[in-house]
């Protein structure tokens, strides 16, 4: 296992390249970009052995990878922002189809006001897609899940495709020291894609019919069915990719200073780094702060959450989302697992980070502040202090 | 090695559908997967024929089939070709059906990258010219005059104001390596063409004339008879785009009566003797400009 400086798309793109796709389609836009270009790099070097295609369209890049997936190859695409909304209409066809693509999203700001940066309302906004959502971290746990991806979507009670987000330039532009596994190690993980949702000449098949109202219900259930099997398949998975490559992930969520946490921030992503900073700093200080991060959006971890905040005095979603008129994904999915479990611990909602905006240590001692003091409206992280300054 | 209606296989590839009597879409569907045999692999966008021939649990290929989004059809076919490539499958023959809207419209763009890409995929616009599955509306294949649900006719317009977009010279620009146009009022030379398209690797465009009895007015045993009489009174025409030139397959001594032609339709009930003067004048127009640019075959 080598050690490289790599972004976390560079890192993601080498766990591609240990996946072994045999299709990937692929079109540009700002930050995914470097990924869809180490890929070609890899492809033209033969460090990678597959078709790439140079599709016109996002909305095309999905469709061709549907149809590869259709063919029976394990196919691979990458987006961003507006091409992720662009190729929508595609996302709920792979899932309704059970087609086990996998795609990385840079999650970046959606237009208007036009806006490169980090936010994810990109790929929240899909969040019903029936795409597995999980959301990086590190480069390390970017190309991880890049292998591991695969081995979830493609597992046969699961056949659902798999979004892998990493949050825009911040972390897909970042450098940091990667451990690269092996090929071999990788091909033992991961072995080739085996499908019978697929074409056959001995047996000509029909794929995605239609199916009217009797029997439309069956169908949809069977894909919720598979997107909760992958509640079970993503610690199985990470177990077995513990074995072989001796990193350990703590499966749908990720707890930080849980143990006697009082008040408790919940993170998507990237913000992980600052707030568990933040809880840490607070702790030393005194104050029972702990993170508990959701490495998964998609399939929604409600079990785990349910028992991370089952203690706690008061919670606050830190949100790179806005749902106007509401609150933000996250939230309402985090209040809707505690309603669901009998739990009465009051979640606030704090949307911050929105098209790149920093989320500071500040910001967040803030946010703890605000829990202890019981306030708990929904707020603009900044908005407030604006209207003190006046 | 021509097929006719003699040798053209009796497996029957497109059947049991709920197609409309004398659908001319569906005819072309099943003569085109008869010539490309067991190894199509055929994709229908939505529409027409995806709408008639995919309902869960009657399923009407007997060949592999899938439906494709609207604007997908070429790029799903694209990444199944590439998908079987990676495989090093390489005896199969991709397909596409799409109609008028699928193609002029909301397909072109796909269409476009795979042709700039020479995927290596058969592409075939069934044109009935409007959407017919949702209930006649104007396409951009739509010709000058029709009356459709959302071009109607009435005292202040006349039907649909533009006129038929030129696909097949489209495609052609790309530099593709075989486009064709056909009718299956002229099945022979339909068959020829397909027979042609299969036979070649890269992308293939035919774009064949597939009237629709309900959307265009006609009765349900007038389908072949009015893709013929368009052909001959040259409102639309034979031929075949190969290595950069054009080739007319057909070139009319005399052209039959545009009137006639026009006034069998209801949708064209509402023309007046200058909406047909017109239409005459630009048939005129386009074939000057084809019998000055397009080969002759033979």
């Amino acid at each position: 296992m080598a050690k490289r400086f790599l972004s976390g798309n560079e890192a993601f793109a080498e766990g591609v390249r240990l996946a072994r796709p045999q299709v990937i389609s692929a079109y540009p836009i700002t930050p995914q970009t470097t990924c869809v270009e180490a890929l070609a790099s890899m492809v033209e070097s033969g460090a990678l052995e597959a078709e790439y295609l140079h599709v016109e369209s996002e909305h095309s890049a999905l469709s061709a990878a549907i149809g590869a997936s259709m063919a029976g190859a394990r196919a691979f695409t990458a987006t961003s922002s507006q091409g992720l909304l662009y190729m929508a209409e595609c996302l709920v066809y792979a899932s309704g189809g059970l087609y086990p693509i996998v795609m990385m999203n840079a999650c970046r700001s959606t237009a208007l006001p036009w806006n490169i940066y980090c936010d994810q309302r990109d790929s929240l906004l899909l969040a019903d897609s029936g795409w597995i959502q999980a959301y990086a971290a590190s480069a390390q746990e970017a190309l991880d899940l890049a292998l591991m991806s695969f081995a979830i979507a493609e597992s046969p009670e699961v056949a659902t495709p798999f979004m892998v987000c990493l949050d825009g330039f911040t972390l897909t532009h970042t450098y940091e020291s990667v451990e690269v596994p092996e090929s071999a190690q990788a091909d033992a993980f991961l072995p080739p894609y085996k499908t019978e949702n697929r074409f056959d000449f001995e047996n000509p098949k029909n794929l995605a019919f239609s199916a009217g109202p009797e029997t439309n219900y069956l169908f949809k259930h069977q894909e919720q069915q598979g997107m909760l099997n992958a509640l079970k398949a993503v610690p199985q998975t990470e177990a077995r990719f513990a074995q072989i490559f001796g990193r350990a992930y703590p499966g749908l969520t990720e707890g930080y200073l849980l143990e006697g946490a009082e008040y408790v921030l919940i993170t998507l992503g990237t913000v992980t780094g600052i707030a568990q900073k933040t809880a840490s700093d607070l702790r030393a200080e005194g104050f029972a702060a702990g993170v508990l991060r959701l490495r998964y959006f998609r399939p929604f971890p409600s079990q785990e959450i349910a028992k991370a905040l089952r203690q706690v005095k008061a919670a606050a979603v830190i949100e790179r989302d806005v749902s106007f008129g509401a609150t933000g994904a996250v939230h309402q999915s985090v209040c809707a697992a505690l309603q669901q479990q009998g739990i009465t611990t009051r979640v606030s909602c704090v949307i911050a980070g929105l098209g790149g905006a920093d989320i500071s240590e500040d910001d967040l001692r803030g946010v703890f502040a605000d829990l202890a003091a019981g306030r708990h409206e929904t707020r603009f992280a900044g908005i407030r202090e604006r209207r003190d300054e006046r | 090695m021509s097929v006719n209606p003699k040798t053209i296989s009796s497996d029957e590839p497109f059947f049991g559908h709920k197609a409309c009597p004398g659908c001319g879409g569906a005819l072309a569907v099943r003569l085109i997967l008869k010539i490309l045999g067991e190894r199509a692999v055929a994709v229908l966008p939505a529409g027409c024929m995806s709408a008639v021939g995919f309902n869960f649990p009657q399923l009407c290929f007997g060949c592999n089939a899938a439906i494709s989004t609207f604007a997908g059809t070429a790029s799903m076919l694209a990444g199944i070709a590439a998908g079987f490539r990676a495989q090093g499958i390489t005896d199969f023959k991709a397909v596409g059906f799409a109609g008028d809207g699928g193609t002029a419209d909301i397909g072109i763009q796909a269409l476009s990258g795979a042709i700039d890409r020479n995927d290596d995929i058969l592409y075939v616009c069934y044109d009935n010219e409007a959407y017919m599955n949702t209930g006649v509306q104007k396409s951009s294949l739509t010709p000058y005059g029709a009356a459709t649900t959302t071009t109607p006719a009435g005292k202040r317009l006349r039907g649909n104001l533009s006129e038929k977009k030129n696909m097949f010279e489209i495609v052609a620009a790309h530099g593709i390596g075989y486009a064709a146009t056909a009718s299956v009022g002229y099945l022979p030379d339909l068959l020829k063409k397909a027979e042609k398209a299969a036979s070649i690797k890269g992308t293939r465009y035919l774009h064949v004339i597939a009237p629709c009895p309900s959307g265009w007015g006609i009765k349900t045993d007038e389908t072949l008879d009015a893709a013929k009489e368009m052909v001959d009174c040259g409102l639309w025409y034979l031929a075949e785009y190969e290595h950069g030139a054009f080739t007319l397959n057909r070139d009319p001594k005399a052209f039959g009566s545009v009137r006639d032609y026009l006034k069998r339709q209801k949708r064209f009930a509402a023309l007046t003797d200058e909406d047909i003067e017109f239409i005459t004048k630009t048939r005129d127009a386009k074939w000057k400009f084809i019998r000055e640019n397009f080969r002759r075959a033979g």
